[in-house]
């Protein structure tokens, strides 16, 4: 086995073994948008047209519970010294780790979107959208994360502050998530180009946050 | 393994907030040649390992190996104060991860437990051995990948006498076949180090 698949491997391992990771993000998700209507109010019509921003905004803050976990255990525990010396540069071991957090935190949460809606009223037609919008966002939340991630190494109570951080880079997703979802409801825009910008964010994610997120990281582990 | 690895500081220096840890260190192994690394705590002994493996920045001086070869790093393996175990996973898993991540011999993770005398306890979850078990665990990783420089900070730390033996014969066996070691340690290892290094407690070496 490639060292990049050991380690993506090890990781996903890690996430179902540990338990908390994937459950705590769900059980989250799910709490969150089922106290919303207990807020608002049984309204259908009003419930419907704040559903794609509340299963948004939940599913941010359900994803960043587990982000801490991208690098800190391996921190704690010494592991990252191993994965610093290994043939993989460190840019690309933040990569496959925040890979790894996608597959097990971003899907599963993508794939229960759905079900939550039914919570809230959200129309069956845009249930596809929906799905394919989170599928489309949630990599550029998982490895933006690991960019807060890699700051707050170290720190007493990371979780919070790594929020501080991460949260305010998470608008673009946010306002094209929800833009994607709405057309899908409310019509009459097309909902193709806020889900393409999703894709862009993601894919500039993808390229430019294991850089920042390794030199933070190589800061961190002086 | 490459025979003609070399390791030579120049001039190195550590400081870690604002406090000189060492300066003007200089040393040069050959190939099968061990440094021994002592000195009270907080002599630097860690830093200078941690330096040398590339986990530190350089802040002064240079370290060189034989010309052509892999950078640094790739040559080295660092076993730290902490073991770097994953305790949800078996102790047969942690060895193969390395085994795999280090561009190692899959082949050899049994025979490697087998040396530590873990394999019994191969399917049971790291978290659930004791610390010299851990320890030793933590050494496997020296045998399922290759590579010519072992960088070893108080390596015997809660081994207990036996496998203290295994260790040195282990390192013995390592040094005959062309490699390096730096070792800090405090406890009287039998190998026949070829360099010694004392850091001094006062600041400077």
């Amino acid at each position: 086995m490639t060292p990049a698949l050991a380690l993506l491997r090890r990781d996903i391992r890690l996430a179902w073994r540990e338990g908390g990771a994937i459950g705590t993000a769900l059980g989250f998700y799910l709490v969150v948008v089922a106290i919303t209507p207990l807020g608002v109010g049984p309204d259908l019509n009003l419930l419907s047209r704040i559903a794609p921003g509340v299963l948004w905004v939940a599913l941010l803050l359900a994803s960043l519970l587990s982000a801490d976990r991208i690098l800190h255990n391996d921190y704690e525990d010494g592991a990252l010294d191993v994965l610093a010396n290994g043939p993989l540069p460190l840019t690309l071991v933040v990569a496959l780790k925040s890979l790894a957090h996608w597959i097990t935190t971003g899907v599963p949460l993508a794939l229960l979107a759905p079900i939550l809606g039914l919570l809230l009223n959200l129309p069956i037609e845009a249930f596809p959208l929906l799905v394919l919008a989170m599928l489309a966002g949630t990599p550029a939340v998982s490895f933006l994360a690991a960019i807060g991630a890699s700051l707050t190494l170290g720190l007493r109570r990371s979780g919070v502050l790594l929020a501080l951080l991460v949260l305010p880079l998470y608008v673009p997703v946010l306002i094209f998530g929800v833009a994607t979802v709405s057309a899908a409801t409310t019509g009459p825009a097309s909902p193709w180009p806020p889900l393409l910008m999703l894709c862009a964010l993601s894919l500039a994610s993808i390229v430019l946050a294991p850089i920042a997120a390794a030199a933070a990281l190589r800061n961190a582990m002086r | 393994m490459a025979q003609s690895i070399r390791l030579t500081a120049h001039d190195l220096s550590c400081q870690r907030g604002g406090r000189v840890l060492f300066q003007h260190l200089s040393f040069a192994l050959g190939s099968g040649e061990g440094l021994r690394v002592s000195g009270p705590n907080g002599a630097g002994k860690t830093s200078l390992l941690r330096l040398i493996a590339g986990l530190l920045p350089m802040q002064g001086g240079r370290l060189e190996v034989g010309a052509g070869a892999p950078p640094l790093p790739e040559l080295c393996h660092y076993v730290g104060h902490a073991n770097g175990i994953k305790s949800t996973l078996s102790v047969s898993a942690n060895t193969s991860f390395w085994a795999d991540f280090l561009a190692g011999e899959p082949a050899r993770v049994g025979s490697a437990l087998k040396l530590l005398g873990l394999e019994a306890l191969a399917d049971l979850p790291a978290g659930l051995l004791s610390a010299g078990q851990k320890r030793k665990l933590a050494l496997t990783r020296l045998f399922v990948a290759s590579r010519p420089i072992w960088l070893l900070d108080e390596p015997s730390v809660s081994l207990d006498a036996a496998s203290v033996k295994l260790l040195d014969a282990a390192i013995v066996k390592h040094l005959k076949s062309g490699g390096l070691a730096v070792i800090a340690s405090h406890l009287a290892l039998k190998v026949k180090f070829a360099h010694e290094l004392k850091l001094g407690g006062k600041g400077s070496a």
